[in-house]
């Protein structure tokens, strides 16, 4: 089961698709959300996002700059203030 | 009669200046494009801004101790008025628009005895709202070095605003600027900004799931977090909004201008010709004359 990921800046919508895994990191400390994650609102701190596409395989680390995270049955959105280059 | 070279002059300065106001709605058409894009583009993040938020709202009871940007200061003594406006003219009303908008907004609240304060974006509402209200402006932010509208800007603007608001500078303030309905309209609006009107949420629809939703810290500092941000957003809104106002309102005042000295150019031939053609027959009557009299 996939879980439908959303990254939203002001400015865009960055990225919008299903991946396996992202772990978030959240002022209160780094979580991973899967699929079929309990419903969470959290703030994030300045860090990176990481993107897995499997278990093991990381297909994208994404700086962003504070925002919020939000897990609802639909799946996470990270809204960010700013989002660096994918790397 | 004006003469021959002076009607000949006037055409061709009328032709110039039909050149440039065809250049320009060229350009604003594509600004426009480019600026509603942006309109665009910047709506998912507001959209599911205003949902948390409204779920949110709906879980912290306003107290004492809640955030003030959420309950406000309690008076609402010192309105201020935040007028975001076009950096540049030829727009036809569109700067004037939204000028009286705000000047309608403060006659009202005057009316009502409260200090009325001005905090202007953009260059072209400046010196009308100095005229009218004179000392009453207490800041501008000046938009002239920015090609497009950044959010980086609103989040200055914003910045700047609430640390006025916590010093105790305003109890409310409002947001001027123009709604981008389409190309041919824009609608001049005013919206609460600080306190933040707090979308309402469907109480009476079943929201059991997010009943259960968890928060990180806890709801209150989510909310200490967010309104700021919610701040920051609204501006940036009103900022793209006004962008491609400005540019549909551009481009539809260049198109006036550039028909209006179609039929201006087509005035001036008419009577070019008819000059031409009096100039001539009084030129053979006076041959004809002149060899009827050897």
């Amino acid at each position: 089961m996939a879980l439908h990921f959303e990254l939203v800046t002001p400015e865009k919508l960055v990225r919008s698709e299903e991946v396996y895994m992202v772990v978030v990191p959240g002022t209160e400390g780094d979580f991973g959300v899967l699929a079929g994650h309990a419903p969470v609102m959290s703030v994030i701190r300045p860090g990176e996002l990481t993107v897995y596409s499997s278990a093991n395989s990381v297909t994208a680390r994404i700086p962003v700059e504070g925002g919020f995270a939000e897990v609802n049955e639909k799946g996470l959105t990270v809204l960010a203030e700013a989002v660096g280059e994918a790397a | 009669m004006a003469s021959l070279k002076a009607l000949k002059n006037r055409i061709s300065s009328v032709k110039s200046t039909q050149k440039i106001t065809r250049a320009m709605k060229t350009v604003a058409a594509a600004k426009l494009r480019r600026a509603t894009d942006a309109a665009v583009a910047g709506r998912p993040y507001a959209e599911r801004l205003e949902a948390v938020m409204a779920s949110l709202a709906s879980k912290v009871t306003i107290g004492p101790n809640s955030p003030k940007l959420l309950a406000g200061t309690g008076k609402d003594e010192v309105q201020l008025l935040v007028v975001a406006t076009g950096e540049r003219g030829l727009a036809g009303g569109f700067n004037t628009n939204i000028v009286r908008a705000a000047r309608i907004k403060a006659d009202q609240l005057i009316a009502q005895g409260k200090k009325v304060r001005f905090y202007i974006v953009g260059r072209k509402g400046r010196a009308a709202i100095r005229r009218i209200y004179p000392g009453m402006i207490v800041a501008d932010h000046d938009m002239s070095h920015a090609k497009k509208a950044a959010f980086a800007d609103a989040l200055e603007i914003a910045k700047d605003l609430i640390a006025r608001f916590e010093a105790g500078e305003f109890d409310v303030a409002h947001l001027v600027f123009s709604k981008f309905q389409s190309a041919l309209v824009q609608l001049p609006q005013t919206i609460q900004l600080i306190p933040a009107a707090v979308p309402q949420a469907a109480n009476d629809g079943p929201r059991g799931v997010n009943a259960a939703v968890e928060y990180e810290p806890d709801e209150e500092s989510i909310l200490a977090e967010l309104l700021p941000r919610n701040v920051a957003i609204q501006i940036y809104r009103a900022l793209l909004e006004n962008q491609a106002g400005f540019y549909g309102a551009q481009m539809n005042a260049m198109d006036n201008a550039t028909r209006n000295a179609g039929d201006m150019i087509n005035r001036l031939s008419i009577q070019y010709n008819r000059t031409r053609q009096a100039a001539i027959t009084t030129e053979l009557v006076e041959i004809i004359s002149g060899a009827e009299a050897l």
